[in-house]
C-alpha cells in the first residue's frame, strides 16, 4: 500500500503532495529530493530507502512522480500505477509539464482522491473517473484566433485540412463540456520503437521492433469501434517465410477490453474506447525486419596530420522516396582530448558541433528524404593523438523519427464506429516510428 | 520551506476569506480557497485559516467541497478542537441523497487523523456498509480499516469483521477487494484475513470482473492459500493460466509468483509457468518506461538464477540502447555475462567491447569487468580484447584491465603466460598499482622488466599516499627478491630502510619489520612463508554458477527486494517483524525463513536453531571466506556419503544448511562449501576429503568452520547437526 504520493518539479518544488496514511512525516519529500539528487551515475534511483520508508519513483514530463511506502509491495504495480497517474494527468490537463501540473493542481488532487484511498488503488479507468471529476482543466495554451492551421481557406476542404495537426491530440479530454471547440475526434496511432545494431561491415546484427496501437479518444460517449488490421498479418514464427509479403509479428498482447472474436479470421479488433489515451495492442518483432533498416552508414576514419582525425561519413536513407525521416541526429564518439573541429556539410540546414564533455560530435539533419544520400567531413583536432585513439571513434548512434511509416508494415485498413454514434466524428490514423536505439559500429 | 513574508500572506487570505463581499461572489471565493491549497502544497503553514475553511465547507459546489476537505484532513490533527466543528457538516453530508456527496463526506471524515474521532464515525460507517450505492460501500469498507488504525490497541469489533466477511460477496468488485484489504489490517495481529477454500474459490471466480490493480492484489492474497489436493491445485492453475500472459506486467508477474508458490512441489509446472511468462517479462525489459524496464531486468535476473537457459536465445534483447541510463546498462551487462555460450560469445564480446570506450568511466569499467568474467571461460578471445584496450592508454581503462588480468591469472593459471607477455608490453604507464604489483610479485620470473618497474615505484615512494599500495609493494618486492635476487637486492634494502625508518603508517612499518625479520631467518625460511600456491583452481568452483532451486528466490519475487539489491532483504524482514504493516502476511510469504529447531542427535543436550535467511552470493561468500579465520577444524572420522550430490544438497537443505558449491563427485580432493545462519551469526564451512596436507587420513572428511560473529555454542551445534546428517546419509547409502 502507498503511504504518500507526491509530484516534484526537476528543481525540487512541491507541486502535489498527498498523504494517505499519516504514517510518514511530511519531511520525507525533502529527504527524497536530497537522495535523488545526490545519486551518482551508477546508482539506481528507481527504489530508494530511507530508514523504513521506501521511495519508488518514475520520471515523466521532466517531473518526479513519487510514491512512498512502508510495506514491501510489487514494484511493477507501483511503477505502472505512477505511469498511469502521469498518463491520466496528461489526458485531463492536455499535456504533461511542470506548468500544466501547477495550473491544474486542484484537478490532480481530485483525481488522486478518487484513485487512491488509504493507500489502496481504487480505480484508474477514465470511464469511472469522469463521473467524479468536477474541476475543469485549465489549458496551458490559451485559445488563439490566429491558430487556424486546421481550417481551410473559406472553409474549403483542402489537402491541408485532411492532415491532423500534430498538436490536435494534446488537449484535455474533458474540456469539451459546453464548449464548441471540443470536437468528436478519435486518434488511432500506430507507434513503433525501433532498436537496431549494425555491425562494422554493414551487417544487420540486431533488429527489434516494439510496437503499439494507441487510441486517444475524445468522444463523449463510448460505442463500439472496429479496427481492421492487415488481413495477411501473421503471428508467431512462420514456417514459409519469403514466399509471401505477409506482415508478421512475433507476438502480440491486447488490452483486456478488446474483443477478439473476429481477430483470428479477419484481423479485426473490436473495442469500446473510453475517453483518454489507452493502448489496445502491443506487439514485438525480433530479428526479421520486413524491410531494410532505414539508414546505412559508410564511414571512414583516418589519421590526417600529426594531431588531426578525419572522419568522413556517408549516410544513405533507405526509406521509400515518398517518406521522410525527421530530426535525424547522429552522435559519433571522438577520441578523448579532442579540442576543436571543422566540418564540411552538404546543406545549410544541417548543423554539427563538438561536445568535448561527452567526447562526441553531434551532426543534426532536420529533414532527410527517403532515397537520399548525405555526406559530411569532420576534421577533429586531438593533441597527442596516437593511432590507438582511432579505436575510440565509434560506435555511431542515431536518433530519428519516421512519420507516416511503420517498419513492421502493420497498417490499419479501416476504422469503423458503430452506426448508433450520433453527430459527426472525425477519425485520424497516424503512424510513427521512433528510434529507440540505432547503433552502427565502425 | 518557509517563505519570506508568509505570515503577511496568511493574514491577507484570512481577511479575504472573511470578507462578505468575497463570500457572496462564488468564483472569487473559490479562487481564494484554491490559493490556500496551493500554499499548503508548497509547505506553507496555513493552519490559522481553519475556521474560515470550515465555513467554506457548507456549499453545494462539490469541487469546492473537495478542496476544503483536503485542507481539513491535512490540519485536523493540529487543530482537533476546531475540526470538531466541521463534523456536523460532514455528518449531514453523509445523509445526502447524492451518493457522490455521501461517499466524499464519509471518506474525508474517516481521514481525520485525530483522537476521539471513532465515536463520530462509527455510526456513519456502519450505515455506509449497507448503503445501496457501491461507491459509498467502497468508502465505508476502507473506513473500517481507518477506524481501526485510529485505535490500534482496542479489541476487534466482531460485528464489523463479520460484516466485512459477508461483504466479500458484494457484487461490486472494488468493494470485494477493499474488504480483503480492510480485514487484513484489522486482523493483522491474528495473522490477517483468512483465505479458506470457499473464499479462495469465490475470489478466483471473480478474477475476470476485477480491474488489473485488484487482480494483482487478489493474487497476492491467494499466496497464503494452500489447496487441499492436487486436483484442486491444477483446477486453480488452469483457471489462472490466461493471466500469465496478461498485457499488464504487474498481473503477469503476480500470477507467476502465485504459480511458483502453489506448484512448489511440481517443478515441471513451475518451468512451464516461467516459460509462459518469459514473453511478458521480456516485453517489460523493452518497455517505454525506463523504470518498468529496470524492474523487468531485475526480475529476469532472479529467474535466471534457476533457469539460466530460459532467455539464452533472446540475448540480443539485452544489448544496451544508446540513450538508456547507466543503471539499466549495468543490469543488462550483468545479464549478458550470464547468457554467454559457445554460439553467441563472439557477438556478445563485440557488443561489450563497444561499451568499453563509453564516456562514463563507471560504465567502461563495468564493461571491462564483464569481459573479465567471460574471460574465465573464453580466455583467449577476451585476452585479445583486453590487450587491445590497453593501447588506448586511458587511466580508468588500463586500471580496470589490469585488475581483470590479476583475477584471470588467479582463476585460470593456463592464461598466465599470455597475461605476463601483455603486462610486459604495457607496464610503462602503470595505473592500478595494487593489482599490477601483485602480478609483478607473483609472476616476476616471467616478466623480464618487472624489477625496473618496481624500482620506479620504490623511487617514488615518498609521494605515494595509499598505505595499501605500500604494503603490496613490500610483499611483491620480497617475492621478487626470492626469484631474482641479484636485480632486487639493492632496491629491497632501500625500501625496507625507508618503510622502517621514515614511514609514519604503523601498519606499513609493521609489515616492513615482518619482512625484514623473515629475511633475517634466511631465504629458504622466507620462501616457505611467502610463496604460497600461485593460484587455486578449486576456487573456480565458487565462480561457476549453479542452478539454484526456485524456492530460493520465489519469496522475494515481485517485491522491492530484487530492485534494490540484496541489502533490502534483511531490512524488510526487520520491518515485518518490528513494524506494524502486515507482518503476519510477510511471515506467511516467507516460509523458508522460519526457523527450524533441531536437537542434536548424539552430542550434548544443546539446542540450536539454524535458518537459511537471504541467500549469499558467490562473491560475498568468497570474500568472507578469504577474510575470516578458521575457528574450528574437525575430522569427522568417516568418509563423505556416497550418495548423489543432489541428495546431499537436499538433505542439507532439510536441516537449513545451504550448499553453495561443490566439486564434481569423482575429483580428489573433493570440496564443498556450505553456509547457514543461526541466532544472529553466519556460519561458513568447507568440507574436504583427500587433503594433501594430511595424507594419512585422506579417507576421512574434514570440516573447517568460519563464523561471523563468533559464537562457539552455535558452531558446536552446527557441527553436530552436520555430523548427524552425513552419518544418516552414510548409513542410507551403505
Amino acid at each position: 500500500m502507498i503511504s504518500q504520493i507526491f509530484i516534484l518539479s526537476s528543481k525540487g518544488d512541491h507541486l502535489i503532495y498527498k498523504d494517505f496514511r499519516g504514517e510518514a512525516s511530511k519531511d520525507s519529500i525533502n529527504v527524497f529530493y536530497e537522495m535523488v539528487t545526490a545519486l551518482s551515475g551508477d546508482q539506481t534511483p528507481v527504489v530508494m530507502s530511507h530508514k523504513d520508508l521506501h521511495f519508488i519513483h518514475v520520471r515523466q514530463g521532466g517531473l518526479y512522480w513519487v510514491a512512498s511506502t512502508k510495506t514491501n509491495p510489487s514494484p511493477f504495480t507501483i511503477i505502472e500505477f505512477l505511469n498511469r497517474l502521469a498518463a491520466l494527468t496528461k489526458d485531463y490537463c492536455g499535456s504533461l509539464s511542470e506548468k500544466s501540473v501547477r495550473m491544474n493542481f486542484a484537478l490532480i488532487y481530485e483525481l488522486l482522491d478518487e484513485m487512491v484511498d488509504f493507500g489502496y488503488i481504487q480505480t484508474t479507468s477514465t470511464d469511472i473517473l469522469k463521473n467524479f471529476i468536477q474541476t475543469e482543466a485549465v489549458s496551458s495554451k490559451p485559445f488563439s484566433l490566429f491558430d487556424l492551421s486546421n481550417v481551410g481557406l473559406f472553409g474549403a476542404e483542402t489537402q491541408q485540412s485532411k492532415v491532423a495537426p500534430s498538436v490536435a491530440a494534446s488537449r484535455p479530454i474533458m474540456s469539451s463540456r459546453g464548449e464548441q471547440s471540443g470536437k468528436n475526434e478519435i486518434f488511432v496511432d500506430v507507434i513503433e520503437r525501433l532498436s537496431v545494431v549494425i555491425g562494422s561491415k554493414g551487417v544487420l546484427m540486431k533488429s527489434d521492433i516494439q510496437g503499439e496501437i494507441r487510441i486517444k479518444c475524445f468522444l463523449p460517449t463510448s460505442s463500439e469501434m472496429r479496427i481492421g488490421l492487415n488481413e495477411e498479418l501473421s503471428i508467431g514464427k512462420s514456417q514459409q517465410k519469403g514466399y509471401s509479403s505477409a506482415v508478421r509479428v512475433d507476438e502480440c498482447r491486447f488490452h483486456q477490453a478488446v474483443k477478439l472474436d473476429e481477430f483470428d479470421t479477419f484481423r479485426i479488433l473490436k473495442v469500446c474506447p473510453s475517453q483518454g489515451e489507452q493502448t489496445v495492442m502491443q506487439y514485438q518483432l525480433c530479428d526479421e525486419l520486413p524491410c531494410a533498416p532505414p539508414f546505412q552508414l559508410f564511414p571512414s576514419v583516418q589519421k590526417d596530420y600529426v594531431n588531426r582525425v578525419l572522419i568522413f561519413l556517408k549516410l544513405r536513407c533507405d526509406l521509400p522516396p515518398k517518406s521522410t525521416a525527421l530530426n535525424v541526429s547522429i552522435t559519433v564518439p571522438v577520441p578523448k582530448g579532442s579540442v576543436s573541429m571543422s566540418q564540411e556539410l552538404s546543406s545549410p540546414d544541417q548543423t554539427a558541433e563538438l561536445q568535448p564533455k561527452n567526447k562526441a560530435l553531434l551532426w543534426e539533419i532536420p529533414r532527410f528524404p527517403g532515397g537520399a544520400q548525405l555526406s559530411a567531413l569532420f576534421k577533429v583536432d586531438v593533441p597527442g593523438l596516437s593511432s590507438a585513439s582511432l579505436l575510440e571513434v565509434g560506435p555511431v548512434s542515431m536518433s530519428f523519427e519516421l512519420a507516416k511509416q511503420t517498419c513492421s508494415g502493420l497498417q490499419i485498413r479501416f476504422l469503423r464506429l458503430a452506426p448508433t454514434q450520433t453527430g459527426l466524428s472525425q477519425r485520424w490514423v497516424r503512424y510513427v516510428t521512433h528510434s529507440d536505439s540505432y547503433t552502427i559500429r565502425i | 520551506m518557509p517563505y519570506f513574508g508568509s505570515e503577511e500572506m496568511v493574514k491577507e487570505l484570512k481577511r479575504a476569506l472573511s470578507n462578505p463581499n468575497v463570500q457572496a461572489d462564488r468564483l472569487r471565493y473559490k479562487n481564494y480557497i484554491t490559493k490556500v491549497i496551493r500554499y499548503m502544497t508548497q509547505g506553507l503553514d496555513v493552519s490559522a485559516l481553519f475556521m474560515d475553511m470550515v465555513k467554506a465547507s457548507a456549499t453545494v459546489d462539490i469541487a469546492q467541497k473537495k478542496l476544503v476537505y483536503l485542507y481539513m484532513c491535512t490540519y485536523a490533527s493540529d487543530k482537533p478542537d476546531l475540526a470538531l466543528l466541521a463534523i456536523n457538516t460532514l455528518r449531514k453530508d453523509c445523509a445526502d441523497p447524492n451518493p457522490m456527496v455521501r461517499g466524499l463526506a464519509l471518506r474525508n471524515m474517516c481521514n481525520f487523523r485525530m483522537p476521539g474521532m471513532t465515536e463520530y464515525i462509527e455510526q456513519p460507517i456502519v450505515a455506509g456498509l449497507r448503503d445501496k450505492a457501491s461507491y459509498v460501500r467502497r468508502v465505508a469498507v476502507l473506513g473500517c480499516a481507518k477506524m481501526h488504525s485510529l485505535q490500534p490497541n482496542t479489541d476487534i469489533d466482531g460485528t464489523i469483521v463479520n460484516e466485512l466477511y459477508a461483504l466479500l460477496r458484494d457484487p461490486d468488485p472494488v468493494v470485494v477487494v477493499n474488504c480483503l484489504r480492510a480485514l487484513e489490517e484489522i486482523l493483522k495481529d491474528e495473522g490477517g484475513v483468512v483465505i479458506n477454500k470457499p473464499i479462495a474459490h469465490h475470489l478466483l471466480n471473480r478474477m475476470k470482473d476485477l480491474d488489473s490493480w485488484a487482480q494483482s492484489e487478489v493474487l497476492t492474497f491467494l499466496l497464503r492459500y494452500r489447496p487441499r489436493s492436487d486436483d484442486e491445485l491444477f483446477d486453480i492453475l488452469s483457471l489462472l493460466d490466461s493471466f500469465l500472459q496478461s498485457a499488464h506486467a504487474h498481473v503477469a508477474v503476480a500470477t507467476l509468483r502465485l504459480f511458483l508458490q502453489l506448484a512448489s512441489a511440481h517443478p515441471a509446472v513451475q518451468a512451464d509457468a516461467l516459460l509462459c511468462t518469459s514473453a511478458p517479462l521480456l516485453a517489460t525489459c523493452g518497455a517505454a518506461s525506463r523504470e518498468l524496464r529496470f524492474a523487468g531486468l531485475c526480475h529476469v535476473q532472479q529467474v535466471m538464477r534457476s533457469q539460466p537457459g530460459l532467455f539464452g536465445t533472446h540475448y540480443k534483447r539485452f544489448f544496451c540502447g544508446y540513450s538508456e541510463p547507466t543503471y539499466i546498462k549495468f543490469r543488462k551487462m550483468e545479464i549478458l555475462v550470464e547468457l554467454v555460450n559457445d554460439e553467441n560469445v563472439a557477438l556478445v564480446l563485440e557488443e561489450l567491447r563497444s561499451y568499453c570506450t563509453d564516456v562514463s568511466p563507471e560504465l567502461a569499467q563495468a564493461a571491462i569487468a564483464a569481459i573479465g568474467r567471460i574471460a574465465q571461460t573464453y580466455s583467449e578471445k577476451c585476452l585479445d580484447i583486453l590487450t587491445g584496450l590497453l593501447a588506448l592508454k586511458q587511466d580508468h581503462i588500463t586500471s580496470a584491465v589490469i585488475q581483470m588480468f590479476r583475477d584471470l591469472v588467479w582463476f585460470c593459471p593456463q592464461s598466465t603466460a599470455a597475461v605476463c607477455q601483455t603486462v610486459e608490453a604495457c607496464v610503462d604507464s602503470p595505473q592500478d598499482s595494487e593489482a599490477l604489483l601483485w602480478l609483478l610479485g607473483e609472476h616476476g620470473d616471467q616478466i623480464s622488466s618487472a624489477p625496473y618497474v618496481m624500482e620506479g615505484y620504490i623511487d617514488g615512494l615518498k609521494t605515494e599516499l595509499s598505505s595499501a599500495v605500500k604494503m603490496e609493494l613490500l610483499t611483491a618486492s620480497v617475492k621478487m627478491f626470492l626469484c631474482r635476487p641479484a636485480e632486487t637486492q639493492d632496491m629491497l634494502g632501500r625500501l625496507l630502510h625507508y618503510c622502517i625508518e621514515e614511514e609514519s603508517d604503523v601498519c606499513v612499518r609493521d609489515r616492513a619489520l615482518l619482512c625484514y625479520r623473515l629475511l633475517q631467518r634466511g631465504v629458504e625460511e622466507t620462501r616457505k612463508v611467502v610463496t604460497g600456491p600461485k593460484s587455486d583452481p578449486s576456487m573456480s568452483v565458487l565462480t561457476g554458477r549453479q542452478e539454484e532451486p526456485i524456492s530460493q528466490w520465489a519469496s522475494t519475487f515481485n517485491t522491492l527486494g530484487p530492485l534494490s539489491g540484496c541489502d533490502l532483504c534483511p531490512q524488510t524482514a526487520v520491518i515485518s517483524a518490528a513494524d506494524q504493516p502486515s507482518s503476519s502476511a510477510e511471515k506467511e510469504l516467507l516460509p523458508e525463513s522460519t526457523d527450524v529447531t533441531l536437537s542434536s542427535p548424539d552430542d550434548t543436550e544443546e539446542e540450536i536453531s539454524l535458518s537459511l535467511g537471504p541467500p549469499l552470493s558467490h562473491e560475498t561468500f568468497e570474500k568472507m571466506w578469504l577474510d575470516l579465520e578458521i575457528l574450528q577444524r574437525q575430522t569427522m572420522g568417516f568418509p563423505r556419503p556416497r550418495t548423489a550430490l543432489d541428495t546431499l544438497q537436499a538433505a542439507l537443505q532439510l536441516v537449513k544448511i545451504q550448499t553453495l558449491a561443490f566439486t564434481p563427485g569423482a575429483t580428489v580432493p573433493w570440496k564443498a562449501y556450505i553456509y547457514t545462519r543461526s541466532t544472529g551469526t553466519l556460519i561458513l564451512a568447507e568440507l574436504l576429503q583427500g587433503d594433501q596436507h594430511a595424507p594419512g587420513i585422506d579417507e576421512s572428511l574434514v570440516v573447517s568452520v568460519k563464523q561471523q560473529p563468533v559464537n562457539q555454542h552455535a558452531i558446536r551445534g552446527f557441527v553436530s547437526i552436520l555430523k548427524g546428517v552425513l552419518q544418516t546419509l552414510n548409513v542410507d547409502s551403505s
